[in-house]
């Protein structure tokens, strides 16, 4: 029993981090201040960190009975994952304050969250994956209700509660189909099964609903309608936190669990993926256009971001899942920054958030319209900015795989989503402000500011990062 | 073996009351009736658990689900105050849809079941086999807290994450009534707020130099008798005769 | 078939004869009853007003919250049971697990406690 619990250790960043939750949880409660929830959201920031840390010096093993992984491709998203929940608690200091909604229970909510995402990422087992998926989702879903008097978010938390109940049902049917007919939840396990016999209809059919399930999840067409609603009721924050953590813990899932267990089913998942990725990129490009408010167009926009994640899945390959892995550094930077800018939008302590209160941005606010147009021009791909470093490793694997088609839709849905993006510019530089807005505060900036410089200078070290992608796509195939 | 006869029958017993009473779920007009047909089914699903050999999981489908969860939500069917003939008017119009999907997802069920071939490694790939000698629940208690720690501690973390989600989402913050503190009202020391004199015949108790708050007309004095309540904290603990009331 | 359920067959006999007392119950006074419906029996009085409105209430939200708390400790309480009867075969490591288990719960307890959430106001 204990002789087979040998390599506790790599589960240590997981286990440090949820011990920081509990006791953020304890000073939050004991220490009946007002500011609580500011150092609170301290201490989560420095429990980030430290898990950050250990993630990256824990020894790279499999343990836990085969449930808990720690390689490469873990570590490269777990360092994502807790880089843009950062952000989101950022985000979350001046946003809760100002909407009176600043409790101890957010930050510690956002780092359960987080515990759950990595678990998911390091899971090897459709137990554990399902498991993290749970806790990670479950938080969120408290996340998106948590300005609980305001009926959006109420209504937001809601939807989301509901359809995303209605993917983990998708997820553990498909989950009991596999096992029903490979006989294991074990991914060694089922890989070997895969390998030496052909796939029987029911495992197949399993495979669909999990890929369903985590669709749901990631937000790709066609099982994004919760998406806009959701997006748009929840806190600004929370919106960060949910387009940005989660959609990188899912995507990695998805990127792991296709080709580690069910690798050899790429003829049968292929379709799948590209028909997502495509319905993805041509339904975020083109429902964008014409959203009156900035926060549904970026649920939009992250449904059409998903869709050329997909299409780095969808080739099955190594260059494939580094193209993923590099283009989900580029977008959560940008996204998070976009969020940021979201924040400042406040006129008169109210806040705003149509597109059109952006006007004239460029001569009330010139430092923040113009990180804004960083960020536009990096969702957009434009270069040298670093959406387009993502979006180019993303397509140079789809055509060395032959995917051709794939690639083509993927430039031509580029090409599209970047006329609402170049509108949302043109209505920062070109018209006539209506009032601009008030202050910003420095937390805002901040992210603001390290997303801007990380979307302008990406180029520059984009090396070290592709190469830690494919140093990590390579433990996932090697 | 007649015992064997009587394990079928009672599986087509429990399966047949468990679709019947599913079926009432979603078609009963009154939702508590609804509620009440959902702990029907739940007891017939813990009888197909005992019949399938999962003695653990239908003790606890007794315990947590009728026990618990439909509890829960009979609470949130009362609570809701939905009025249901309004929520059904569009059934219906979806009905053919609905039947529709059903009727996909019959045919996808009948597929998979009619290709039923299981992989040929299956048998040697399951992680614990069920022990001959030990009963379930020591089977499952065997491997769940040693083989699965990791498992087992992550659902305490989703079950925290469940109570802080039900006390932010739910708990209201500002109470309505007297709270009473306790620790307060045993704290209290009779010699703060208590004195006793003795009042000669028509003299008055001002006399005697005691400060007392006069009563405002035409209401009785109520001080600080230790009741523990928070809203005296406003007054001046003013120590006062007791003896008049 | 399991040889262990053969356990199970008094409670399936008692439920059999659950049924069958209860349906005969039923089923006699509907067979032996004098039936005769109308209108005027399911009113709600002979005379007088009818109901202004619905006579159930709505329930408060702290029902909620309290049967919520409820599941999680009960949920809790049911992983007790196969640890406390192999306790025994899982030793040491197996005992401190349930003690983490229940460490983090009882955090969320004191949380639950120190927020107010099990006091009735």
């Amino acid at each position: 029993m204990v002789g087979q619990l040998m390599n506790w250790q790599i589960a240590l960043p997981e286990i440090v981090l949820a011990g920081c939750g509990l006791l953020v949880l304890m000073v939050g409660v004991l220490i009946k201040k007002q500011n609580s929830a500011q150092l609170c959201s301290m201490l989560v920031l420095a429990s980030f960190l430290v898990a950050a840390l250990l993630s990256l010096s824990a020894p790279q093993d499999v343990g836990y009975n085969g449930l808990f992984t720690l390689d490469r491709f873990a570590v490269f998203v777990k360092i994502l994952v807790l880089i843009a929940a950062s952000l989101a608690v950022v985000l979350s200091l001046d946003y809760n304050t100002h909407h009176g909604i600043a409790r101890f229970e957010f930050p510690v909510l956002i780092l359960l969250s987080t515990v759950g995402m990595m678990v998911m990422v390091s899971a090897t087992n459709m137990m554990s994956l399902y498991l993290g998926v749970e806790l990670s989702s479950l938080a969120i879903y408290v996340l998106a209700a948590f300005a609980r008097n305001d009926v959006r978010s109420s209504e937001a938390g809601l939807k989301y509660f509901v359809l995303g109940a209605l993917a983990s049902g998708l997820l553990l049917y498909g989950m009991s189909l596999v096992y029903g007919f490979a006989g294991s939840l074990d991914f060694a396990s089922l890989r070997a099964v895969f390998t030496t016999e052909t796939a029987q209809l029911g495992a197949v059919v399993g495979v669909v609903f999990i890929v369903a399930g985590l669709a749901f999840k990631i937000s790709a067409a066609p099982f994004h309608m919760w998406t806009p609603d959701v997006y748009e009721g929840a806190p600004v924050p929370v919106t960060g936190f949910m387009a940005t953590a989660p959609k990188v813990a899912a995507l990695a899932v998805f990127v792991r669990i296709l080709s580690m267990p069910f690798g050899h089913l790429l003829p049968q998942w292929q379709q799948l993926i590209v028909l997502l990725s495509i319905v993805s990129m041509v339904w975020g490009s083109l429902a964008a256009i014409g959203q009156w408010n900035i926060k549904r167009l970026m649920a939009y926009s992250s449904i059409g971001h998903m869709g050329y994640a997909l299409v780095g899945v969808a080739t099955g390959t190594e260059a494939g899942v580094r193209g993923v892995l590099v283009y989900l550094a580029s977008y959560i930077f940008a996204s998070a920054g976009v969020f940021a800018c979201i924040i400042a939008m406040r006129k008169k302590g109210h806040a705003v958030e149509r597109i059109a209160d952006l006007k004239g941005l460029g001569k009330t606010d010139p430092m923040l319209a113009f990180l804004l147009m960083f960020f536009m021009f990096s969702l957009a791909g434009v270069p040298p900015f670093a959406g387009f470093i993502g979006k180019l490793y993303v397509f140079l694997a789809a055509v060395q795989a032959g995917m051709w088609t794939l690639a083509i839709i993927g430039v031509l849905t580029s090409v599209i989503s970047t006329f609402y993006y170049l509108w949302v510019l043109k209505q920062v530089y070109f018209d006539q402000s209506e009032g601009a807005f008030d202050g910003r505060a420095p937390s805002v900036s901040f992210v603001a500011g390290l997303g801007g410089l990380v979307t302008l200078s990406f180029f520059v070290f984009a090396s070290p990062v592709v190469n830690a992608a494919e140093a990590a796509a390579r433990a996932l195939f090697g | 073996m007649i015992a064997n006869y009587l394990a079928t029958g009672a599986f087509y017993v429990f399966a047949a009351v468990l679709l019947a009473s599913a079926a009432m779920v979603v078609t009963s007009r009154n939702p508590v009736y609804a509620v009440l047909f959902l702990v029907l089914a739940f007891f017939n699903a813990a009888g197909l658990f005992l019949l399938a050999g999962a003695e653990f999981l239908a003790m606890l489908l007794v315990i947590v689900y009728v026990g618990a969860v439909a509890v829960l939500f009979l609470f949130v069917v009362m609570m809701l105050d939905v009025d249901f003939a309004v929520l059904r008017s569009g059934f219906q119009r979806y009905a053919p849809v609905g039947v529709l999907v059903g009727v996909v997802l019959l045919a996808e069920l009948g597929l998979v079941f009619g290709t039923w071939t299981t992989s040929g490694l299956a048998q040697s790939l399951r992680a614990s086999p069920m022990p001959d000698s030990v009963t379930n629940t020591e089977a499952l208690g065997r491997i769940l807290y040693t083989d699965y720690v990791l498992l087992f501690q992550a659902a305490g973390l989703v079950l925290l994450v469940a109570m802080i989600g039900a006390i932010v989402l739910t708990m209201r913050e500002k109470k309505s009534s007297r709270h009473q503190i306790i620790a307060k009202q045993i704290a209290r020391n009779p010699a703060d707020t208590l004195v006793l004199v003795n009042a000669g015949l028509g003299e008055g108790i001002n006399i005697l130099g005691i400060r007392r708050p006069l009563p405002p007309p035409g209401k009785v004095v109520h001080g600080d008798h230790g009741h523990g309540h928070d809203d005296h904290d406003a007054h001046a603990p003013e120590p006062h005769v007791h003896g008049d009331h | 078939m399991q040889p262990w359920l053969v356990n199970y067959f008094p409670i399936l006999v008692f439920m059999a004869i659950a049924v069958v007392i209860a349906g005969a119950m039923l089923g006699g006074s509907l067979l032996a009853g004098w039936q005769k419906p109308y209108a005027e029996k399911l009113s709600a009085y002979e005379c007088g007003f009818e109901a202004f409105d619905d006579a159930r209430r709505r329930f408060d939200v702290r029902f909620y919250l309290v049967a919520i708390l409820f599941i999680i400790f009960d949920l809790e309480v049911a992983f007790l049971f196969p640890w406390a009867i192999s306790l025994g075969h899982i030793g040491m490591f197996g005992f401190w697990s349930m003690m983490g288990f229940l460490g983090v719960l009882t955090i969320g307890f004191i949380y639950e406690w120190c927020k107010g959430a099990l006091d009735w106001e």
